[in-house]
């Protein structure tokens, strides 16, 4: 057995870093709406935030703490926003017809709510599932 | 929609709740009970329609798909409609009883059997019910796709599979040439409606596209119609499980191209061309599927070839009767229109003879364990209603009284003796040979029908050469159907009157529109006196008893045909070759190295490109809008330059994969001095995620060492990508050079009202242009999904060869 390599550094950063990352990812992604970010951005930076926990501590780890199957999440956003499209027939509407509209919520106080949001979540899922699914598949290779 | 729009539907509707109800109820209720309600349904709501129709009304409906093409889903119901549609759910309501008890609900995927049969029957309707040819031409290739999965049911099998292919191959081929055809029928008259081509008649007539686009067509309902040469697939489509068989294969589809033919008389009839290829394909086909008929040892190969004779029979005598339309014998008008007459009644006769006879080459097969005559014999006090049901199949396809055969075949002798005058279309010497192969072809159609019932039913029976312990006659609802067909065999024999006044009359209007009701008034009458077709008739029993009985002595003279003059060794043959031809070819350019790939991409992309340029004369520059270009512009697009070279130049993989994240992220740095935040966190997330995908990959690749590729390898890379870079260049430049549109940028400027975003690029995304993004998600996930299943299935599947495990 080759002993473990000393990371010490990089786990402690990435610890950190990854809370950083993500966070971020989110922001990006609700900030979607009106200034710089969205759905696809945001999902690859959280895919690109979980590929630096896949660099830093090996796959079985990552795999255990986040037991998400990441096919699944794609088709699963794929899906997603393909529903949110046909819900809109639901009510009359043409097919990927979004609405919006303003709403007082406690707390937050006067907030948008769009029905885009769903859209881009489907967005988001599809892209974090597809990168992840890629970058791993090819990680486990062995040629 | 209308009604009429729904029982088009409705099979189709149907198949989707089959397979909850197989998975609810399987093994108690087999499916086939519930399935049955559908076509017993279609046939009697088509029923009700009749008391109209017959009158000589029609009925039309539309419904818009694609209103903007001229594209209807438009429905037009008359006599010739109604007869096919008839027939359709008439026989699919028996055939479905009839399967119920051939196949086995313990044993077989009964599911998928009655999804592919209810798809064909919607298929089918569609195809006799359509009045737009593009939406005929998709449901023709949807019967295609239905009658390939019924073919290949039992895919386990090498024959079915092979069969099936061999079906789909030839019809699929006629498809494509009937739908240029087709196109090219719209392009002389302007309109995709089958009624308004036939009221412009004159236009098509004098279009250059006429004899084009006849046989183009004619190829479509030839191939479909099993007829000589394209007859191949026929006898393997045997295949199927027998209630296909019965149905698709003898009583419906192979008619579609009859359909066809009917359809498009008004169109091309009266010509020479169309009168000669279809009544001369016919009656080589309908002496070529007697003659190999006789030979076949397999029951249902035998009833296979019989079919391809009989189709040829109807096809021969839509010829014949197409001189009908022409001027110069407009005095002999009804004639010729008994000829279309004849053919019409003989296919509705077939569909009953013919279909009760696939049911009793079922029974015989179901209860005995095989079809094979040598083997078979002597079941006659075995299954006595069977053979009874065979001997009325067998003998009205023989033509002999009273069965309904007999009506027809002597009105086929009729426009035969007919055919013989036909002095307008040239090459009068060849009319004479019409009677001639007729009669032949009716001496070998005596003969197989005799096969059919003296070699399983008469004899003696040998149950040790039987793979069943105990033959016994078959359950009742086995017998049920072929009961009902055989019974109507008889009725129309006695009452042919009824279906000619009811179904067969308006039907022929159809066909020539220029005859009204009161003038198709045929009476049918079994005894004409002993005129010319009665010595026919009575010299084919006589020559055929003959031959039959000797049949150990001239059947030998076959055997000396040479294999390799076979049209089965041709088709197979040329498959083979042209299998082989695509390997080479494929394999000539397809060498696996992904940088033989980038070159042909690359030449590709910059020879279209500059070729464009070049001969749109579409090059202009004009950098008089252009901003001026700041400090950091030039030192960013200095920086790009040496980081690119860097990663051409370097001999360490490392450097080279540092350097191109850096030309990325400078492209990153470009698009935030140029002011687009989106586009640089985009930019700069991907460059991340490629970044660590190379350091994942990195451990892979191969060392970079020195480049000893040879230099002519080395120019032909330069010289590719310096054209990419020249052509791309002048590209952009010359996009901004143009100003030949409206700019969008109004369109999206109030995104804020639209849509709630102040983000415009976001609004954009997911609500101006959701659907791209859409398809561009689901692009994502394939990607995905192939690259997971390259990498993950490579191994497990590859040393599975299918083909060897046979």
């Amino acid at each position: 057995m080759k002993p473990k390599p000393n990371d010490v550094i990089l786990h402690t950063v990435t610890k950190i870093a990854s809370i950083i990352i993500f966070t971020f990812s989110i922001d990006l992604f609700w900030a979607g709406h009106h200034y710089p970010g969205g759905g696809f951005i945001g999902g690859l930076t959280t895919g690109a935030g979980i590929v630096l926990l896949y660099l830093t501590f090996d796959i079985e780890t990552i795999k255990k703490n986040l037991p998400i199957d990441y096919k699944k999440m794609a088709a699963f956003g794929v899906l997603l926003s393909v529903l949110t499209g046909a819900g809109s027939m639901v009510f009359g509407g043409a097919f990927l017809e979004q609405a919006f509209g303003y709403f007082n919520i406690p707390i937050f106080g006067r907030t948008e709510l769009a029905t885009a949001v769903l859209f881009d979540v489907g967005v988001a899922l599809a892209v974090i599932g597809t990168a992840i699914t890629i970058i791993s598949s090819i990680s486990e290779d062995r040629m | 929609m209308s009604f009429l729009h729904f029982i088009i539907l409705v099979p189709f509707i149907a198949a989707f709740l089959v397979p909850f109800i197989y998975k609810k109820w399987n093994v108690k209720v087999h499916t086939g009970w519930f399935v049955f309600f559908i076509p017993l349904f279609i046939f009697i709501n088509l029923l009700r329609k009749l008391p109209k129709v017959s009158n000589g009304e029609t009925i039309f409906s539309s419904m818009p798909w694609i209103p903007m093409l001229g594209i209807n889903f438009d429905i037009y119901m008359d006599g010739l409609a109604l007869m096919f549609a008839l027939i359709i759910s008439g026989i699919g309501s028996l055939v479905v009883i009839y399967s119920i008890f051939y196949m086995s609900k313990e044993r077989e995927a009964l599911h998928n059997f009655y999804i592919y049969l209810l798809m064909f029957m919607g298929a089918m309707l569609g195809v006799v019910l359509s009045d737009n040819i593009l939406v005929l031409y998709a449901f023709w290739e949807l019967t295609s796709v239905s009658s390939f999965l019924l073919i290949a049911y039992w895919y386990e099998r090498k024959g079915s599979r092979y069969g099936a292919l061999k079906a789909m191959l030839i019809t699929v081929f006629g498809g494509f040439a009937m739908l240029a055809g087709l196109i090219m029928l719209t392009m002389a008259t302007d309109t995709y409606s089958l009624r308004e081509m036939i009221g412009n008649v004159s236009l098509i007539r004098d279009s250059t596209l006429f004899i084009p686009a006849m046989v183009l067509l004619l190829l479509g309902a030839f191939t479909k119609s099993a007829q000589f040469p394209f007859s191949i697939w026929l006898p393997d489509a045997m295949e199927a499980p027998t209630p296909v068989s019965a149905y698709l294969h003898s009583a419906t589809m192979v008619k579609a191209g009859l359909y066809l033919i009917a359809r498009m008389t008004p169109i091309f009839s009266g010509s020479a061309v169309w009168f000669w290829i279809v009544s001369g394909i016919g009656i080589i086909t309908l002496i070529y599927g007697s003659v190999r008929a006789v030979r076949q040892t397999d029951l249902k190969a035998l009833l296979a070839f019989s079919t391809i004779s009989q189709l040829g029979l109807i096809m021969s005598l839509l010829g014949v009767g197409s001189a009908a339309l022409h001027f110069g014998i407009a005095n002999q008008q009804e004639v010729y229109a008994g000829a279309i007459f004849a053919a019409l009644f003989h296919l509705f006769n077939h569909s009953t003879f013919k279909g009760a006879l696939f049911m009793v080459v079922g029974i015989i097969d179901h209860e005995a364990g095989t079809r094979d005559i040598r083997r078979l014999g002597g079941l006659m006090s075995i299954m006595p209603i069977t053979f009874s049901i065979a001997l009325i199949g067998s003998f009205s396809m023989a033509g002999l009284p009273p069965f309904n055969g007999f009506l027809s075949k002597e009105m086929f002798f009729t426009g035969m003796l007919n055919a013989s005058q036909v002095n307008v279309f040239g090459l009068e010497f060849l009319t004479i040979a019409f009677p001639v192969i007729a009669w032949i072809a009716s001496v070998f159609t005596f003969i197989y029908c005799l096969v059919l019932v003296m070699r399983p039913f008469l004899g003696s029976f040998h149950p040790e050469k039987l793979p069943k312990e105990k033959v016994h006659e078959a359950p009742a609802g086995m017998l049920v159907p072929p009961v009902i067909l055989a019974s109507l065999v008889v009725l129309i024999f006695f009452f042919p009157n009824v279906l000619a006044k009811y179904i067969l009359n308006p039907a022929l209007v159809s066909v020539i529109p220029s005859m009204s009701l009161d003038q198709t008034a045929v009476e049918i009458k079994a005894w004409h006196g002993w005129n010319m077709e009665l010595f026919m008739t009575l010299g084919v029993v006589a020559a055929g008893l003959l031959l039959f009985l000797s049949i150990r002595k001239w059947n030998l003279a076959f055997r000396f045909y040479p294999e390799k003059l076979s049209l089965n060794y041709l088709y197979n043959a040329g498959l083979e070759k042209m299998e082989q031809k695509s390997v080479s070819m494929t394999n000539r350019y397809m060498t696996g190295s992904i940088r033989h790939y980038l070159i042909y991409i690359f030449v590709f992309l910059s020879a279209v490109l500059a070729a464009s340029i070049i001969l749109f004369d579409a090059a202009a520059f004009n950098f008089s809008d252009d901003a001026p270009i700041s400090i950091y512009d030039a030192g960013i697009l200095a920086a790009l330059v040496i980081a690119a070279l860097t990663t051409l130049l370097t001999n360490n993989r490392i450097t080279a994969i540092v350097s191109l994240g850096a030309v990325g992220y400078l492209v990153v740095m470009l698009f935030v001095i140029l002011r687009a935040p989106d586009l640089a966190l985009t930019q700069m997330v991907v460059e991340t995620a490629t970044t660590a995908l190379f350091l994942l990959c990195f451990y892979h690749l191969p060392k970079l060492g020195k480049r000893l590729e040879k230099i002519k390898f080395k120019l032909m890379n330069l010289l590719v990508s310096i054209s990419v870079g020249i052509v791309v260049t002048i590209l952009t430049l010359t996009a901004s050079g143009h100003k030949l549109f409206q700019p969008i940028t109004s369109f999206f400027e109030n995104a804020y009202e639209l849509a709630g975003a102040k983000n415009i690029v976001n609004a954009i995304l997911v609500d101006f242009r959701g659907f791209d993004t859409m398809l561009e998600i689901s692009v994502l996930l394939i990607a995905g999904i192939g690259v997971f299943t390259l990498i993950k299935l490579e191994s497990k599947g590859s040393d599975i060869d299918e083909t060897k495990t046979e």
